[in-house]
This record gives C-alpha cells, structure tokens and sequence, in this order.
C-alpha cells in the first residue's frame, strides 16, 4: 500500500479556500486596527486624555466595566452551575431566555430597562435606590451598570456554563461521599478547578461592558461629565466632526480590549468561549 | 460494619436495576462481578447514597440509611478512574475526608502520613493528579477513600487498567488494608483471580438481582 499522498488537487483547492477565507477575515481585523493607529498620534491620544470630560467618561468607563464584571461572575457562576448540574421542567425555556440579551439588538435592550424603570415596580426599585443611596438610576451613574449588566452577564453565564458541563460532577459525588455537604463540595471542589473559567468570564465580561454603547445611550443618556463613557465619547466626538478624538478614544477602547484577550492568553484562558 | 440490601431497586434514565438483595457481614471483603452494563457501578452508587433509592431497604450497619445523606453513611468510595480532585496535592487529597469529618489538626497529619507510608506515597506528597502514574493515581484514590477510617469501603474497579506488577502489589496493599483497618469492603471487579484472592464473599449482578455465590 502505498504513503497517504501529500494533498491531491481536491485537498490543495480545499485548504487553499479555508486559507484564503481566513487571511481575508484577518486582514479585516487588522486592517482596522493599522487604520486607527495610523489615524492618529500619540500627541493627539494625550491631547485627548488632557480634555476633563474624556478623563472623566475613561475613569467612568473603566470603574462601571469593573464593577459590571464583579456582578456578572457574581449571578454567573451560581446560575452557570445550576445551568450545567441540575434538569428541571423548563429548563430549555430558561436556557433560551438566558440568552435573548446575546441576541437582541443593543438599543431594544436600553429601551427595555428603560420601560421597565417606568413600570410602577421600577418606580419602586429606583425611589428604594434612591433613599438607600441617595442617587436615582435612569440617567444616572447606575444605569450605566445595570445597562452593561444586562449583556454582560448572559456571556459571563454562556462561559461558565461551558466551564462547569467540562467538569466531572462524579468529583462533587466523591466529595460528599468523603463528609462534604453539596456546599462544601462546590466551594472547596468545583470553584477551585473552574477558577480559569471564573477568570474568563469576569474578563469577557469586562470587555463587553467597556464596549457596551446601545443600552448605555437608550438607559443612562450620554450627558458629559456624568453619565458619559468612552464608547459614548467616540459617538459624540464623531457627530460634532472631531474625528481625532474619536479616533484616539477608539484606540484606547481597542487596547484595553487586545489587552484583555491577551491577558487571557498569558494566563491560558479561552476568553471568548 | 455490616451491609444489608432487601429488595432495593433504583433507575438510571433506562436502565433499572433490582429489586436486589444483599447480605454483607462485618469486616468481610465482598466482590461483586457482573458482565459490563449489568449496574455494578450503579450499584455502589445506590449504597453510597449517589443513586435515588426507588424501593427497598438499605441497612448500614444495622442502621435503615435509605434517606441518609452520602456524607453520613460512613462510607469510602473509590470510582472507576479514581476521580482525583485536579487542584489538590496528594497531601490534600489524604487529609479531605478527615478534615470535613472535623479531625482535629495533628490527628489529620498523622493519618496522612500513615496512609503515605503504607501506600508508598510518601514522595508524592506534594505532586498534582497531572505528575502522577496511573498507579499512583490509583494508591492516591484508594487512600482517599480510606483516610477518613470509613466502616465501609466500596471500590469500583480499582484495579483495572494497571501493569500486570502494580495490579499484584495493590491486590496485597488491598488485602493488607483489609486486614489492618478492620473495614468492611464491597470490591466490583470483572476479574476472576481478583475475586478468589481477595474475596471471603462473591456476588454475582445477574439481570438487575444481585446472586450469592458464597
């Protein structure tokens, strides 16, 4: 019999596309991405940083996309185990509603809160907000969270659940068979092997949240020095025609994202499940 | 401590198994065999409480254990493949079942250490699943099931997929354990020569009933 024959015309044409396809794509995202720092200087990057309200929406934008992640492994990772361990009668239909932020279009998402918050129980929530806190949430820093929160979290969910389903659950089973109860086994078992899966969620979760524009401009309004993040800034800069400022935000917004997946990377993460 | 099946029976998705009687004295060392699919593995879940028991009665030590939760059952319980916990050093692994059982601290070391000793672990101590054989993985297994000194001890092929040697000397580790920790073992095996050497009471799994062979 003789050697596998080293790629036919048939294998050459179909490798061939797969290669093309793909180097086309790539050229794409990096064409995109020559094209923004090729825009812009340094200077002009500095000189935008040096306006207050763009230091202002880049401090908000990073302590909202913060503590949107924070939250979002907070419901992610009970939900996602539950997601992944448990059957119960309906949970196709809980599965397919956990995933209608993923799916919607961003602006339906901000209208959506922003209805919701004008529902007589939404009244309620924001007015306890507001006299435990002493700020309100629609057009208000909050917003901008709950806003990020929405998206967010169904990816931190989608990524933990994917985390748990690999885990054998015959390691929980073992652990209460050795004196552990269900809790204990969760927290001292499953949470310390699924701790890149945490870690992954939380960091897909923040870049979500930093790049989230729709539901924050619908939710939370773009006022400046207030409720204005960078992703808004680049909207506002572009539609008074300063064109190098939205670049150099843009760019700061394309690094933090580079600079999470390749964090991700660094520590063997797969960010983007 | 003694093992008491009447009629037990419970249902995986498909498969039903039982209704199964069983009668295992105090400190004998039971085999159970059974063709592949028979439910010997869902067997040794029923009895450690990892199976829904749908009818009978499960006594543990004379005790009814049909609700009891897994963790009171004062069992050990080695599965197929010795499912080692990826992030715990052997260490760790050994010290488990004491530490939730609420040992104290010195009494925790020196069981760890006993255990290495004997089930020659002692270098391991601070190696990860990931750095072991399959044999050790195996002794690592086996002296988490033990640490926590159960009443009764259920190995679900524990020496399966081991080299002809390592099967040999865990078969005396297994016999020696036995014989040391005074534990009553329920040991599902597909191998005949296993179950003669080891065995003071041979099962058979036969269409969901479980059959006494001596």
């Amino acid at each position: 019999m003789s050697p596998t024959r080293p790629g036919s015309t048939g294998d050459k044409i179909f490798f061939g596309t797969l290669i093309a396809l793909g180097v086309a794509y790539l050229l794409l995202v990096v064409g995109m991405l020559v094209a923004d720092a090729s825009f812009t200087t340094p200077a002009a990057i500095r000189s935008a940083l040096d306006r207050p309200e763009i230091r202002h929406a880049f401090v908000l934008s990073f302590a909202t996309a913060t503590v949107t992640a924070m939250l979002s492994v907070w419901f992610g990772v009970p939900i996602g185990y539950l997601m992944a361990r448990r059957n119960f009668r309906g949970k196709a239909l809980v599965d397919a509603v956990l995933d209608v932020p993923i799916v919607l279009p961003p602006m339906v998402i901000g209208l959506s809160l922003l209805i919701l918050f004008q529902t007589g129980l939404g009244k309620q929530i924001e007015a306890g907000f507001n006299s435990l806190f002493g700020v309100g949430i629609t057009y208000e820093v909050p917003s901008i969270v709950i806003a990020q929160f929405a998206v967010s979290c169904a990816f931190a969910i989608r990524t933990l659940r994917v985390t748990f389903d690999q885990l054998d659950p015959r390691c929980e089973e073992v652990a209460c068979t050795l004196g552990c109860s269900s809790r204990q086994a969760f927290w001292h078992v499953v949470l310390p092997s699924a701790w890149k899966g945490v870690l992954s969620a939380g960091l897909l979760a923040w870049a979500r949240a930093l790049g989230e524009f729709g539901p924050v401009l619908v939710f939370s309004g773009a006022t400046r020095m207030k409720t204005e993040v960078l992703p808004s800034t680049v909207f506002l800069e572009l539609s008074v025609g300063d064109l190098e400022a939205a670049v150099a935000v843009s760019l700061i917004l394309v690094t933090a994202a580079v600079g999470c997946l390749l964090l991700g990377r660094l520590l063997g993460l797969k960010v983007a499940q | 401590m003694s093992l008491q099946l009447k009629q037990c029976a419970t249902t995986a998705g498909t498969f039903h198994l039982g209704p199964a009687d069983m009668d295992l004295p105090a400190g004998a060392y039971g085999v159970l065999m059974g063709t592949t699919g028979s439910g010997k593995t869902t067997l040794l879940e029923l009895i450690a409480g990892l199976a829904p028991l749908t009818a009978g009665a499960l006594n543990i030590a004379g005790h009814p254990c049909n609700n009891a939760r897994p963790a009171d059952r004062q069992i050990g319980y080695l599965p197929q493949d010795g499912v080692l916990f990826d992030t715990m050093t052997v260490a760790e692994h050994l010290e488990f079942a004491p530490r939730f059982r609420g040992w104290p601290k010195t009494k925790r070391i020196e069981r760890v250490a006993e255990l290495a000793e004997r089930l020659g672990l002692t270098s391991l101590l601070m190696r990860r699943p990931a750095g072991l054989s399959g044999g050790e993985r195996q002794r690592v297994a086996l002296g988490r099931a033990l640490a926590g000194r159960p009443k009764l001890l259920l190995l679900d092929e524990p020496l399966s997929a081991l080299d002809e040697q390592m099967h040999s000397e865990l078969c005396q580790y297994l016999a020696k354990v036995h014989k040391d920790e005074g534990v009553t073992v329920l040991h599902v095996t597909h191998n005949a020569r296993e179950a003669e050497l080891l065995g003071t009471h041979q099962f058979r799994l036969e269409g969901g009933r479980v059959l006494t062979k001596s």
